[in-house]
């Protein structure tokens, strides 16, 4: 023990320096900046008068601050219900002993996922189009009395929304439930089927206690990554920078975009952004309470 | 046994062909976004606004081949600069993954392999940081590169994704698990040197996070829109998801060009993908997952 050669005191810095500098620049100072313009007023990078807690304020008035609270609030809901149970009842289908072709579906499944929410955008706010999309020609050809005029983009944001959204992410979902259902001892299943549990039983008893954790995971990454939807609303209505038909598509980070970086009040923006950042620690907060003593069991 | 040997063979033989049938159904509607989209970009405007897939006609499998126009594509190289946004985001990419990738793991060998004072600190820091959401920072961020006079530059959208607080925490995750300390301090021992250590012991022994953590950070930069319609102003350098915005605005209700140029944005990392699915999946779920 005593011939250990200790390292030079200098070497973790070596290693830490280039990480440290940029996130000194762009993570550190910037998130110190962002608390200190959360109290100013800015027009464009130039100009800043102090405000106090006039952004915060004049926020908790604010009519569009509040629309895009609740259009995100609806969307972060509806991506949990519709994401979750249908990427859960992919990965059981998936997992079945006897199926064939596991991998080749996975990879159908998992593909959306490589596009990048930009590109289904643009692809959606086609697919959703009134008479020339996909989607209405499919759901007229299957029920008849479907129409074609159906307007999806205009008049039904959040279905268009949590569609394009489902087709986007929920084969990633699917991956990392199958990967935890795969985990699942065959022998507590094997065992619960000779005592005589049905399919149902076995699920509810033995697979779902089991994927829990993961569960657990995949709710707090749709939540958070939902808090900060921008990129789907912003292509589908390009046209009034994502607000959408009356500021229906309107979502926090959109929100905060526009008054940043579209009429340059980056002080506002700052107020905008402290506020989604406190709602998504005492999420992460909350989700650790939940989870709390799980660490030492799994 | 299985669950399922342990029922009558008819019932699980029935339970089989259901399962299927509902994967291809779905299969089938995962598939259809795409297929919609390759036929879309080689049709005419025409052709566009009567068949939902390929034009019907006279041809083998009652398509009409001859109907079918490259001419999207051409137009689209001819009339915009694609071909320097595919260029944009090929460099882009790139760049920013493989600069990410040594920082990030570098900073988590520093952090998990050594002691000295303020470790425990900058642990946190990065730590209660994962938690923060990229917008927050966005805007003090522009300012910065505002005051480095680095607005409108490669280097101003690079540089600030060189350092994320949960690739230093994963890379931190993978030295603790896959880096035994008695392989350096034998090094050591031999005489090899710090940086030498780092780069012909430790970092093949995290390869597995070091592929991963290149295609999540390669993949994020590709489908990232947010910060160069920030940061870039001059159209030659923009990338391609930023193309495909202006795109789409230029080109109106020509959906055949639009859905063209969103096929060319999206091939190269299929390709990519299809070559190195494994990996990707792996990857990109192991990307997610905390602790």
């Amino acid at each position: 023990m005593s011939s250990r050669r200790p390292h030079p005191a200098w070497a973790p810095w070596l290693f830490l320096a280039p990480f440290l500098l940029f996130f000194a620049a762009f993570g550190a100072w910037p998130l110190v900046r962002s608390f200190v313009l959360a109290f100013e007023q800015t027009f464009g990078p130039r100009t800043t008068v102090y405000v106090g807690t006039l952004n915060f304020r004049f926020l908790f008035h604010d009519p569009l601050f509040w629309a895009a609270v609740r259009n995100t609030t609806v969307f972060t809901i509806g991506t949990l219900v519709v994401q979750v149970p249908v990427a859960l009842a992919l990965a059981l289908l998936l997992n079945r002993p006897d199926l064939r072709g596991r991998s080749l579906f996975r990879l159908i499944f998992f593909s959306p996922t490589i596009v990048g929410s930009i590109f289904v955008g643009v692809i959606f706010s086609l697919l959703l189009e009134k008479r020339t999309g996909l989607v209405n020609t499919l759901l007229h050809a299957a029920f008849h009395s479907w129409n074609p005029d159906f307007p999806w983009v205009d008049g039904f944001v959040m279905p268009s929304l949590l569609m394009a959204s489902l087709w986007l992410s929920v084969g990633f979902n699917m991956s990392y439930l199958l990967a935890a259902l795969q985990n699942v001892p065959a022998d507590q299943l094997d065992a619960a089927a000779i005592d005589g549990a049905n399919a149902w039983q076995r699920f509810r008893h033995v697979t779902l206690p089991a994927i829990q954790p993961v569960i657990g995971i995949l709710v707090l990454l749709t939540v958070v990554g939902a808090l900060q939807l921008f990129d789907l609303p912003f292509i589908l209505y390009a046209d009034s920078f994502g607000n959408g038909p009356n500021n229906a598509a309107l979502s926090i980070v959109t929100y905060l975009y526009q008054t940043g970086f579209r009429s340059g009040d980056l002080g506002y923006a700052s107020a905008i952004g402290w506020i989604l950042t406190i709602a998504l620690v005492l999420i992460a907060l909350g989700y650790r309470w939940l989870t709390r003593g799980e660490d030492a069991a799994a | 046994m299985t669950p399922a040997a342990s029922r009558s063979p008819g019932v699980a033989r029935t339970a089989r062909w259901i399962v299927l049938g509902l994967l291809l159904v779905f299969s089938t509607l995962t598939l259809l976004p795409f297929l919609w989209m390759v036929c879309a970009s080689i049709k005419t405007p025409e052709d566009y606004y009567t068949h939902q897939f390929l034009p019907t006609g006279g041809g083998f499998l009652g398509i009409a081949w001859d109907r079918l126009t490259l001419n999207n594509f051409v137009r689209l190289f001819r009339e915009q600069p694609v071909a320097r946004a595919i260029l944009n985001s090929v460099m882009l990419s790139s760049v920013c993954s493989v600069l990410a990738t040594l920082c990030c793991a570098a900073g988590g060998y520093g952090l998990s392999k050594f002691v000295f004072p303020g470790r425990r600190l900058i642990t946190n820091g990065i730590l209660a940081a994962v938690v923060l959401p990229p917008v927050l920072v966005l805007g003090p961020a522009f300012e910065t590169l505002y005051h480095l006079g680095l607005l409108d530059t490669y280097a101003g959208l690079i540089l600030p994704t060189v350092a994320p607080a949960f690739g230093l925490y994963l890379f931190r995750q993978a030295m603790i698990n896959s880096v035994p300390g008695e392989i350096i301090e034998s090094a050591r021992i031999d005489g090899c040197g710090e940086i030498r250590i780092f780069f012909q012991i430790v970092l093949p022994l995290v390869r597995p996070m070091l592929g991963a953590f290149l295609i999540i950070t390669f993949l994020g930069t590709w489908n990232n829109f947010l910060s160069p319609q920030i940061i870039l102003q001059n159209p030659e350098r923009q990338p391609l998801s930023v193309a495909i915005f202006h795109l789409r605005g230029l080109y109106g209700a020509d959906y055949g060009m639009i859905m063209a140029a969103t096929l060319i944005s999206i091939a190269p990392v299929m390709a990519l993908f299809l070559y190195l699915q494994r990996e990707f999946i792996s990857g990109l779920t192991s990307g997610a997952v905390k602790g």
